[in-house]
């Protein structure tokens, strides 16, 4: 089985393939649109701004092709942190920006919203919404996932929402609609928590 | 609500884990990597490694049995990465972005700047405008004078003259994401935080802050903890040297209503 890690020049390719790898899968970069055939579960990972990862995932031709993939073959698919916010309709960061449109919902600025420190930086535990596998075999008491962001994601539709934090506001931090999910946390950088999550994930 | 982190922090000298006190003397602890095993198994909140080695090149000569060392900062990073699934932060000795670009893609997901963001401020923008600010934490090293914290560089030897809370509003202003505030008077000592100076910059700026130097004893956490609203606490030595030291030290402060993971 192979677990395609979306290289569209955003962020920690390597962490999350290092946390793969070392659960007992084998993560595979995907640098070209045409390598996402191979795939049996699609990661996209994700550090930076909003607008550049959309212009990088335009200009290497890839929102066609993970359409395709994601929304017709219906590969399961993760979108982490970053990559979590790009699966919405649109996002508040450096003005209004579309994003893939696969879950319905907005990306909001936490600094319009709240008093508290920006970005959201550090550990935070999981307020659960409604069950999902990604989260079996996790104790209610290790729900502690590692969070750092400054944009949060509102869903439009609650039955998407499998968890929320409460930081100032109620963000929709793990999400699923039908085979794509997300996480604006990072499993991968979230120790066992983390990696049991992925696992679940992987074993889908 | 966000929980406070506790810290470990490994310095690193010629490719082996040193403790430090008073920022000058250095004795050997170990392997880099049965360090990072260690805190793994703890189920650390992060790790800080800074590098202290004040020659360029790596020792290579102490390739002893007992310990290893590594010769490259690219191999620790890259090993400690492949087992650690927590954030990392890398730093010591950065001047350039080509040595950022080289340390996140084996792995940091933050970098420290100091000496190197005092003689080139325009690094701590290059930096953040690239990876983003949340990559970028700023590493200051004070000493008291007249009871103002005052900034030290070069392995806290070389007096700059520049106030804490002046430099900190113009590392936000530059794009700095986080503070890791060290004290070099309490440096090795394990005699408690500087809680005063600590509770003032916390105050005075939006950034998170983690401090250092001076933790002797787990209630140096609660302390620290209780009395400021700092986001980290950070501890190098001590952590060392106590069994089991890191998962007894979250229970106290657990205990005590610090909310902890």
């Amino acid at each position: 089985m192979k677990v395609g890690v979306v290289n569209y020049g955003m962020g920690n390719i390597a962490s999350v393939c290092n946390a793969i790898n070392f659960i007992g899968f084998e993560a595979s970069v995907i640098n070209s649109p045409n390598e996402l055939e191979k795939c049996d579960k699609i990661i996209l990972p994700g550090v930076g701004a909003f607008p550049v990862a959309m212009k990088n995932l335009n200009e290497l031709q890839f929102i066609e092709p993970l359409n395709k993939i994601v929304l017709i073959k219906k590969v399961p698919t993760i979108g982490l942190c970053l990559g979590m916010q790009l699966l919405f309709d649109d996002s508040e960061e450096h003005g209004i920006n579309k994003g893939l449109g696969w879950v319905k919902g907005e990306v909001k600025d936490l600094k319009k919203e709240i008093n508290l420190t920006v970005p959201h930086m550090g550990w935070n535990r999981l307020e659960i919404s409604k069950e999902s596998n990604l989260l079996s075999g996790i104790a209610e008491d290790e729900l502690d996932y590692y969070f750092v962001h400054s944009f949060y994601c509102k869903c439009e539709n609650n039955s998407n929402v499998i968890a929320t934090v409460d930081y100032g506001v109620k963000m929709d931090v793990m999400i699923q609609k039908d085979n794509i999910y997300g996480c604006q946390f990072h499993p991968e950088k979230s120790q066992k928590s983390g990696l049991e999550l992925l696992k679940n994930f992987c074993k889908i | 609500m966000i929980k406070t982190r506790l810290i470990p922090v490994l310095y690193i000298k010629n490719g082996l884990i040193v403790r430090s006190e008073d920022f000058n003397y250095h004795q050997m602890i170990g392997n880099v990597v049965n360090e990072a095993k260690r805190y793994n198994e703890w189920n650390v909140d992060e790790l800080i490694y800074i590098d202290i080695s004040r020659e360029s090149s790596y020792d290579l000569r102490r390739d002893d049995h007992k310990i290893k060392s590594y010769s490259t900062i690219e191999e620790i990073v890259k090993t400690i990465s492949q087992t650690c699934f927590m954030p990392l932060t890398f730093g010591g000795g950065i001047r350039t972005i080509d040595q950022i670009d080289f340390l996140i893609k084996n792995g940091a997901d933050k970098i420290t700047l100091n000496t190197g963001a005092i003689e080139s401020p325009d690094l701590i923008k290059q930096a953040s405008e690239k990876y983003g600010s949340q990559a970028i934490v700023l590493s200051i090293d004070y000493k008291l004078i007249d009871k103002k914290p005052i900034i030290f560089s070069k392995f806290g030897q070389s007096d700059t003259g520049i106030d804490v809370f002046d430099w900190i509003k113009e590392i936000e202003r530059l794009g700095a994401g986080e503070v890791f505030l060290n004290s070099i008077d309490r440096d090795g000592k394990a005699s408690g935080y500087d809680i005063e100076t600590i509770g003032k910059v916390v105050d005075s700026s939006r950034l998170p802050v983690i401090a250092c130097g001076g933790a002797g004893d787990s209630y140096d956490f609660v302390d620290l903890g209780k009395e400021t609203k700092v986001s980290g606490i950070a501890a190098a030595n001590w952590f060392h040297f106590v069994e089991r030291s890191y998962p007894r030290a979250k229970q106290l402060m657990k205990k005590n209503g610090i909310n902890v993971r």
